[in-house]
């Protein structure tokens, strides 16, 4: 087996999602890219999605560079090293009354934690989604909480707090907004968001990304709401176009890796969620698409 | 740093600056943010926000700062210093929150930098009316690129030869002589940006380009073509600094004291009106640190006396700090020296700016009630929400239009002002109620005057449902009487040091005593810079600082008036 480009042990032996299972029909054969590493992927006659990894040419079968396989949230994730844990749960995914929906893979030439951080981020809400998600002169940022979850090894900022100028399509006017963020996987992140149309529960929207390389990636997003009156279409623009503002400030970020030196950069009390994430990437060793501290 | 950083190398084209644009630039792998503001002045800041790392050349140029398209952190000509943060719009940016700044010129139709450059640009005798060609760019070494340019010529009569500061000069036999620069924009990328000495115009300028375009273009491609058959050097990479080890930790813990550590000359000293002189400092070297609206400065007098004044400067206005004096016919000497003995020219020492007066800028709309000579750190918030457009409105009460103070600046937001004039103690109550009339969301009121004035404002606002947290206000002075005569004891809990604070001394005297560094600026007070956590302990407050609120909560005092009740204070140092 020739040897992985990807050095780093954690990044390798995470699980990726590749791509949304409806984009697995039949048995023509697609090709990826998952940490350098050329993958292939199709439906065997069995109706399975299979993965391989391959060099050159990638052939219409796994041969033997089969990589593992899993179904989750509607996408087909794999790994090329060998996981000791399970892909983290969303158990609002399960919910009957969720509409759950992939809303868009796209290519950004930015590192994955880059990408993490932004969607922890709602100090540029008035900035990169103006009149959206936020709009001038409201820009504070409430104090929040960060706690890193030793027993299910991940991050979670919670009530958080954000003006929105239209929270809802049912809003006469601005309103606070709470999110919950969590992040389960060094390169994956979860939100939940209050539901303009139900009380006490929330929609979650989840990025799962898939890297390239250290300063090339796909991401995956998928949505699990309560929304029954917008069509998908719909809610795929609305995704589209918040993505379509985030992607040229992230490929304009330098250096692209995340620099992990706590003086590389100037955080404010805004960013203690990305301190966190920093310092539990840190902690976990993770070395691909960042700059770990010098010693 | 090897010679290559220490040299000057043209950047950019003047014509590459025009108003409120933001150009990128490249040089020995760096890349630049070069942005020209209002008044003239060219910035060469590293492309980056200091924040999150994103480029700064697709910021918003404002004219007077340029704001980061990310976050929306602003940093002002000049000096590159954040100037606020939207995040935090209580919070006066920490001071050294500061960019990256290289030096730069612009001479010749040309913007000159280097990343330590210094010394004289290269001489360019003859090209005074002279005509910029346009750049050329090569993917090859610069050492290659100087080399091809030797055998540049539009005609047989030329001829090269280069000069003892790396660039070629091509003359020909009528007199026309081309100066040739190369830029290193990295190791294996250059740019090509020469001067012809023909001052031409309209078309025979078309023209001249356009030949010097299709020459340099076909050598172009012969350097391209043998740098193509050689191995690329590797790109530089430039060492990205550190920020200072303050910033890691939020918040920073200042750490100065009363210092005067900068020297600035009286450049202008004039009459601003009845009793009012407005004073322009400018620096004696270099350049002033950063400041906010509503900061302040200590200006150290030839007779040993101490004294803050506001900073009325607008946004962007970086080369000089303006401050209002009132004079006191209660003066101690303070306001009576700078009238008297202080005159154009003199030099003195005064403190970099303090803000203890933070402006937000998240309101929907903001009300300033100016009184008299408490209109100064006023104007500067004003003439700073005027640059943004935000929504304000200004009152300034005075006793006659004689009295009316730097009339130019105010008149920068003349929809907004509002004066009253001549009004009874009763009679500015009866307005004050009027303006503070609609308290609502995102509504603020900024207050600054003599105390009786601010005293009514406050609890005129208070009766009509302002809550503590929209008010914001700065005494001139503490007039209460302060009372010195309680001892008690203080454990510094960072410091783990307990010190006993006798009768007749200030917390702060002690503290300096014992070694430990402590800011401080008016030493009464007023103006909150030597604010202190409590972390335990019940506080007689003595300031006119803190907000009532802030005061029962009591976890912060003013160490410089306020002492304990009980026997004892932890403090938070």
């Amino acid at each position: 087996m020739p040897e992985l480009k990807c050095k780093d042990p954690v990044a390798v032996n995470l699980w990726y999602a590749i791509a949304p299972l409806e984009d697995v029909k039949d048995a023509r054969v697609q090709r990826s890219v998952l940490l350098e590493q050329p993958i292939a992927y199709t439906r065997n006659d069995a109706g399975d999605v299979v993965v391989w990894a391959y060099e050159g040419r990638p052939g219409d079968a796994p041969g033997d560079r089969a990589l593992p396989v899993k179904e989750r949230f509607g996408y087909f994730w794999t790994t090329l090293g060998m996981p000791e844990r399970d892909i983290f749960p969303i158990p609002e995914y399960e919910e009957e009354d969720r509409r759950n929906i992939h809303a868009a893979s796209f290519g950004v030439n930015a590192s994955a934690p880059r990408l993490v951080e932004n969607f922890l981020d709602m100090g540029h809400f008035p900035f990169v989604h103006t009149d959206i998600l936020g709009a001038e002169p409201h820009t504070e940022v409430k104090e929040y909480f960060v706690e890193v979850s030793e027993e299910r090894d991940e991050i979670l900022a919670s009530n958080c707090k954000f003006w929105q100028p239209m929270a809802a399509a049912s809003s006469s006017g601005g309103a606070d907004v709470d999110y919950i963020y969590r992040v389960p996987h060094p390169f994956c992140s979860v939100l939940y968001k209050s539901s303009p149309l139900d009380d006490g529960r929330n929609d979650v929207i989840a990025i799962f990304i898939q890297p390239f390389n250290q300063e090339q990636v796909r991401v995956h997003m998928l949505l699990s709401l309560l929304d029954d009156n917008s069509d998908d279409t719909q809610i795929r623009l609305f995704q589209q176009t918040i993505f379509g503002q985030d992607k040229p400030i992230l490929e304009n970020q330098y250096p692209k890796r995340l620099p992990l030196d706590p003086r590389a950069e100037t955080p404010i009390r805004a960013d203690k969620s990305a301190i966190a994430y920093r310092r539990w990437l840190s902690g976990k060793g993770v070395a691909y698409g960042v700059i770990p501290p010098s010693a | 740093m090897s010679d290559l950083h220490r040299k000057w190398y043209p950047i950019a084209s003047s014509s590459d600056l025009p108003k409120r644009h933001v150009y990128q630039a490249q040089l020995l792998g760096r890349e630049f943010a070069v942005w020209r503001a209002d008044d003239g002045y060219v910035n060469v800041w590293e492309n980056r926000c200091l924040h999150r790392g994103v480029r700064l050349s697709i910021g918003i140029n404002n004219g007077s700062d340029l704001k980061c398209q990310y976050h929306g952190w602003r940093y002002a000509n000049r000096t590159a210093g954040c100037t606020y943060i939207p995040a935090h719009p209580a919070d006066a940016p920490a001071r050294t929150i500061c960019n990256n700044t290289y030096p730069a010129q612009e001479a010749h139709g040309l913007v000159w930098a280097g990343e330590q450059a210094s010394g004289d640009l290269p001489p360019l005798d003859g090209f005074e009316a002279a005509t910029v060609l346009r750049p050329v760019p090569v993917l090859a070494p610069m050492e290659m690129v100087v080399e091809a340019l030797l055998a540049y010529g539009w005609d047989d009569s030329c001829s090269g030869r280069a000069n003892a500061d790396g660039s070629v000069t091509v003359t020909a036999a009528d007199g026309a002589e081309v100066r040739l620069f190369v830029q290193p924009m990295d190791s294996n990328r250059s740019a090509i940006r020469g001067v012809s000495n023909q001052p031409v115009k309209g078309a025979d300028r078309i023209r001249l380009l356009k030949r010097h375009s299709w020459l340099m273009q076909e050598l172009r491609s012969q350097i391209e073509a043998c740098a193509s058959s050689q191995e690329a050097p590797p790109p530089y990479q430039p060492v990205i600094a550190r920020v200072s080890e303050d910033l890691v930790d939020i918040p920073a813990i200042g750490t100065e004291m009363r210092k005067a550590e900068l020297r600035v000359q009286v450049a202008g000293k004039e009459m601003t009106a009845e009793g009012i002189v407005s004073l322009r400092l400018e620096p004696v070297k270099g350049s002033l640190p950063t400041f906010q609206p509503g900061a302040h400065i200590d200006v150290h007098l030839p007779n040993g006396l101490v004294r803050q004044y506001s900073i009325t400067n607008g946004p962007g206005e970086t080369d000089h700090y303006r401050i209002g004096v009132k004079r006191e016919p209660n003066s101690k000497g303070g306001s009576a020296a700078i009238h008297d003995a202080v005159k154009a020219g003199d030099v003195l020492a005064i403190s970099a700016p303090r803000n203890n007066f933070p402006l937000r800028r998240n309101a929907e709309h903001t009300i300033f009630v100016a009184g008299g000579i408490g209109v100064t750190p006023l104007i500067s918030m004003a003439r700073a929400l005027n640059a943004q457009g935000l929504s304000f409105e200004f009152h300034y009460f005075v006793q006659s239009d004689d009295h009316v103070a730097f009339k130019p600046q105010i008149g920068e937001y003349e929809q907004a002002l509002i004066l009253h004039k001549a009004l009874t103690p009763e009679a500015t109550g009866a307005r004050l109620t009027e303006i503070l009339a609609e308290p609502g969301f995102a509504r603020h009121v900024y207050i600054c005057g003599p105390g009786p004035m601010l005293e009514a404002a406050r609890a005129i606002a208070a009766e009509q449902g302002w809550s503590d947290e929209t008010v914001h206000f700065e005494y001139f002075a503490n007039t209460a009487e302060v009372d010195d005569s309680t001892a008690f004891e203080v454990d510094l809990a960072r410091s783990a040091m307990t010190l006993k604070v006798p009768a007749g001394k200030t917390i702060l005297e002690v503290l300096r005593e014992n070694g430990i560094d402590m800011p401080s600026s008016c030493e009464q007070g007023a103006c909150g810079t030597c604010r202190c956590g409590v972390i335990e302990g019940a506080v007689k407050h003595q300031d006119v600082y803190l907000s009532d609120a802030e005061k029962a909560e009591g976890k912060s005092i003013m160490t410089c008036v306020s002492r304990a009740v009980s026997d004892r204070l932890i403090l938070d140092i």
